[in-house]
């Protein structure tokens, strides 16, 4: 495995391999839970914790785990941090627990997790699997803000809640609905796509 | 007449696809020619069926009276998990062809949170057993029926004329963003 420094393992997951609009990972948590900021953050945040532990855990247990059970050992640790996750939200977060609803205990399937166990945590110290989850994280919340920042700018003239349109603004409804948010990601990706290619050519 | 009521809902307006955004990965991955988008669309059903029936046995007889229900996350996945595994392993035996039609996608559903996520919204909302069942095989065909109109008209849009950095995930996603728009004018069916 050629060695990066820690700089790069961190910047990976922010663009070059950013798990939303890189690689179209956990693509069902970014659309169903952008349709507010808080609500796209509180989700990224959650995914971040569950991320961020199981691959510490993960990474340091590696050894111990025999490599055919090694999936539903991983689904395990994961399934035992979102719970811990969900109950945390809804004991100290009423409210946003409750507007993200069965998402919370869907961060299980997010493949983002599972893959970064499998493609990177149980292969690496626990040091460099720490950056790496923390650069991923990072990345997955960046994704999740910009996506919802958009829904909730166009689909209710609001940003966090507050009034950011002037009042000659219509909010587009359309945006905070299901089917706002396909476009809005669809077109983010020919954005990053295009952005990848302009580089590319440059070089 | 309600449980009639109830299917329709499952199969259009709460379109598991288009209204909950679960199982994108295969609708996006396994939608680029129509008999193949079908096989995964019936295996997901399939399953899906399945689950429904084996997650409420195992929430209402085993985890509620126990007073276990917060275990409900750790106990799906795994009963999802070796569910899929034991269903592969049956199909296997029992009919080869249908092996051959479903097997390669029978693993990927273990990932696809549209299962789990059946499982929960059936204990969440407190289902009885037809209802979880309706729930179940109309989920799956509405799971069906939205990801082969999309392999239909991907078909078609290989031909089209698209701008490059659209292809590929771009266009589908405004594709599926339409179809949305379109399954949203079924919500006036039901009051």
């Amino acid at each position: 495995m050629p060695t990066k420094s820690i700089r790069e393992e961190f910047v990976k997951g922010l663009w070059n391999e950013n798990p939303v609009f890189r690689q179209l990972l956990g693509l069902c948590p970014t659309l169903a839970v952008t349709n507010a900021v808080i609500n796209g953050f509180a989700m990224g945040i959650a995914t971040a914790f569950v991320l961020i532990f199981s691959s510490l855990v993960i990474s340091s247990i590696k050894k111990l785990i025999p490599s055919q059970v090694r999936i539903a050992s991983y689904i395990i640790i994961i399934a035992t941090f979102v719970t811990m996750a969900d109950r945390f939200m809804a004991a100290f977060f009423p409210p946003i627990s409750k507007s993200l609803g069965p998402y919370v205990p869907l961060i299980v399937v997010n493949c983002i997790i599972l893959g970064r166990q499998e493609a990177f945590s149980s292969k690496n110290s626990v040091g460099r699997s720490l950056i790496d989850t923390l650069g991923m994280s990072s990345g997955f919340v960046l994704a999740m803000l910009i996506l919802s920042s958009i829904r909730e700018i166009l689909g209710m003239g609001t940003f966090l809640g507050h009034q950011v349109m002037g009042a000659w603004f219509k909010p587009w409804i359309i945006m905070i609905l299901p089917p706002g948010a396909f476009i809005t990601l669809g077109i983010l990706l020919a954005i990053a796509l295009q952005i990848e290619r302009k580089t590319k050519s440059r070089k | 007449m309600e449980l009639i009521a109830f299917f329709i809902a499952a199969v259009l307006i709460n379109n598991f696809v288009l209204h909950y955004f679960l199982g994108i990965c295969p609708f996006l991955g396994v939608s680029k020619k129509i008999d193949s988008a079908l096989s995964m669309g019936l295996a997901v059903t399939f399953v899906m069926s399945i689950t429904a029936v084996v997650s409420w046995v195992i929430n209402h007889w085993i985890l509620i009276p126990n007073k276990l229900d917060y275990l409900q996350i750790v106990s799906f996945i795994l009963v999802i998990a070796s569910l899929v595994q034991l269903v592969e392993m049956f199909i296997r035996k029992i009919s080869p062809p249908l092996y051959q039609a479903m097997g390669i996608y029978l693993p990927l559903i273990t990932t696809n949170c549209a299962i789990f996520f059946l499982a929960l919204m059936a204990a969440l909302k407190n289902y009885n057993f037809v209802e979880t069942v309706i729930f179940g095989v109309g989920s799956g065909l509405g799971f069906t029926l939205a990801i082969v109109l999309m392999a239909g008209i991907r078909e078609q849009l290989d031909m089209a004329d698209i701008p490059e950095p659209l292809k590929g995930a771009g266009i589908a996603l405004i594709v599926a963003g339409i179809m949305a728009l379109a399954f949203m004018g079924f919500s006036g069916m039901i009051k």
